[in-house]
């Protein structure tokens, strides 16, 4: 049994299914992040099995700036998360929602 | 064996992040991430992107999840995530159609024959190396501005983190509407 191209993307849809469930399910500010890093990753996944079966590196280049993009998503989320929770004390969305329209 | 050890690793990414999205601890929630992420590396071995696998390794399992572990003690931890779950069943259709359209549109460019590779790697070289090749030559400018991009998030991280940072978290009144926390520092 040989592994094929789609034999990765489907383990790539599934993971980055997880992910979007996880950012609909959770209600916590720092699952949400966790679940955008699944998603991340699961693109990832999707370019670097891409690029190795159509023989082409440019796959592995994008998924190398996606890894500096979440490196800098987090050092500039986390950052925010600090102070969102120095704030209000809390990283529950559904106490952090202010703007009542 | 190659597809003995892609299953065994999908296998196990998947469930530990069905545990990542689904715990209600958040240090049981960011261990079994950090270990997807270390597996993650294993299938870019698998496909022979050695230095993406490393890269994944050195980046994500080790900076990333460094960083959240050093965020967290800054939040409560040990407490359990209490959150109110509205419907789950509109999770799983949207879940569910979501995973429906992504499998055809990832299907599509295998399906696609006219696909030409744009970049091929050096022959007889090793992945490194080649991604080095063509890294520093075609791909300068995006390596650059993420750069660039990296020390702006760096800066950026230090200022949003270092407010008030004279001020330890347990003497900030937790919960303190700004109002009054303003008026009581007058």
């Amino acid at each position: 049994m040989t592994l094929t191209l789609t034999h990765y993307l489907v383990l790539s849809a599934i993971m980055f299914t997880i992910g979007l469930a996880g950012v609909i399910r959770r209600k916590n500010l720092l699952m949400l992040f966790f679940a955008t890093e699944i998603m991340l990753n699961a693109a990832n996944v999707a370019f670097a099995a891409i690029s190795a079966y159509i023989n082409d590196l440019s796959g592995q280049m994008f998924a190398l700036f996606i890894i500096a993009i979440a490196a800098s998503e987090v050092a500039v989320g986390l950052g925010l998360l600090i102070l969102i929770y120095k704030k209000y004390g809390t990283l529950d969305l559904d106490k952090l929602s202010v703007m009542r329209g | 064996m190659e597809a003995i050890a892609f299953y065994i690793f999908s296998i196990l990414i998947l469930g530990l992040f069905l545990v990542t999205i689904l715990s209600k601890d958040i240090l049981y929630s960011m261990s079994s991430l950090a270990a997807g992420m270390v597996l993650i590396s294993g299938l870019f071995f698998i496909l022979g992107a050695d230095f993406l696998g490393a890269v994944q390794l050195v980046v994500y399992s080790g900076a990333i999840m460094a960083l959240y572990a050093f965020g967290m003690m800054f939040f409560d931890a040990t407490r359990k995530v209490k959150e109110k779950n509205s419907s789950s069943l509109l999770v799983f259709l949207l879940s569910g159609a979501t995973a429906v359209i992504l499998v055809v549109i990832f299907a599509a460019p295998t399906i696609g024959k006219n696909i030409k590779p744009l970049v091929q790697a050096t022959k007889g070289v090793d992945n490194p190396h080649a991604i080095g090749e063509v890294l520093f030559t075609k791909y300068l400018i995006p390596f650059e501005v993420a750069a660039v991009m990296l020390l702006v998030a760096m800066i950026a991280g230090i200022i949003l983190a270092s407010k008030k940072m004279d001020k330890s978290l347990s003497e900030v009144y937790v919960g303190a509407d700004p109002e009054t926390e303003k008026k009581e520092q007058e």
